[in-house]
């Protein structure tokens, strides 16, 4: 039987019913931890998505396992395969249709530069025209690399000031 | 692969202008556009040619007439044989061809496609539109005089393109196209072998 220490733990006796923080440490926290992915599965790269979500690599873990098909229930777009011209007005117009705040992980080669895709028919990278916060490298990346990214971005996210950015807005 | 040994003296006999195409595998035909969908509904009934393997085209550049060539590959699902058709297209400005279609259902996306790609107009087709590319894209991409790093143009949606103010570029090949040649051993063929002014070994230069 494990004891909590009292020492270390909320005393509700002494700090009564109130819990002091900063907003944007509040707001920060919440965000970073119910990341809700937008799977943007183009191409293989959508493969190691799938990985990632589950049970070996379980994303469930970072807050991120809710993947949302819809765009207005989601947060960050994983753009996971090759976005090929005919496909990418579609995407930036899902993006568009994300509630702020938003943000986008390119997934691989193809999503970051057009990877081996100089050709006529590809995006040559996603962030033309849409702007990406983490750039994963690989082709396709491993699940792992994922999780990296995720965990990037959500120290970015811990760092925004976003209170400022809610009040301004 | 099974041949059928009869089936060249067969056609030749029902088609005196039927040309035997140089060939390394299967029995192959040279007919003219006029008399390929007939070929096609003879090979199909009374060769038990009964599925159309793939529908293709060839480019033989621009100096060169008769400059398209349309390609049926024919397999018959009883003999396990193979049999491919190939039919020059009249015009070399204004390519075209019968269609297909009426004999075999699936010839449908295999015409929109090389339609998208080459520009052949399939007469007769029912839906004869683009299939990969979009419908405004204006270029015909596997025409030989097409750049492979493609040419700049707009992206389908107005809204999007107004927007980004992105359009499609040619894609930067930085010293490729990468790709492996034939005939010379693995070290000396491979892509990365082609240009080795730095690598693990030797440092960049400045």
């Amino acid at each position: 039987m494990v004891n909590a220490n009292p020492e270390l733990a909320y005393n509700s006796k002494i700090e009564g019913d109130i819990t002091v923080t900063r907003a944007d440490a509040a707001i920060n926290w919440l965000r970073t931890n119910s990341m809700w992915p937008m799977p943007m599965g183009l191409a293989c790269c959508a493969i190691e998505l799938m990985a990632s979500a589950a049970s070996r690599f379980d994303i469930a873990r970072f807050g991120a396992e809710v993947m949302r098909f819809s765009p207005r229930q989601s947060d960050c777009m994983i753009v996971a395969g090759t976005v090929t011209y005919k496909m990418a007005p579609v995407v930036r117009r899902i993006y568009d249709q994300m509630a702020a705040p938003k943000w986008v992980i390119a997934m691989g080669a193809c999503a970051s530069s057009g990877g081996m895709y100089r050709s006529y028919a590809t995006l040559q990278g996603v962030d033309r025209i849409i702007p990406v916060d983490v750039y994963i490298s690989g082709c396709p990346p491993r699940p792992e690399a994922l999780l990296d990214a995720l965990m990037k971005l959500q120290t970015k996210v811990r760092g925004e000031r976003s209170c400022a950015k809610l009040l301004s807005a | 692969m099974t041949t059928d040994v009869d089936l060249p003296t067969a056609v030749s006999r029902q088609f005196p202008s039927a040309a035997p195409r140089p060939s390394l595998d299967c029995p192959a035909f040279n007919v003219p556009a006029g008399e390929a969908l007939a070929l096609l509904q003879y090979l199909r009934d009374a060769q038990a040619c009964d599925f159309l393997m793939d529908l293709t085209a060839i480019d033989g550049s621009a100096g060169q007439s008769p400059r398209f060539t349309v390609v049926w590959h024919l397999y018959s699902s009883t003999k396990h044989t193979y049999v491919r058709v190939a039919a020059p297209c009249a015009t070399d400005a204004e390519p075209a061809m019968p269609t297909a279609t009426r004999l075999w259902a699936g010839a449908d996306w295999h015409e929109r496609e090389v339609y998208d790609m080459f520009g052949i107009k399939f007469t007769g087709h029912p839906d004869l539109r683009r299939i990969l590319m979009w419908d405004a894209y204006p270029y015909f991409p596997l025409r030989k005089e097409f750049p492979l790093a493609g040419l700049p143009t707009e992206m389908s949606d107005a809204d999007i393109n107004a927007e980004t103010g992105v359009g499609v570029i040619s894609a930067p090949m930085a010293g490729g196209p990468f790709v492996a040649t034939p005939g010379e051993p693995m070290s000396a063929a491979e892509p990365r072998a082609k240009d080795e002014a730095w690598n693990e070994k030797k440092e960049k230069p400045e």
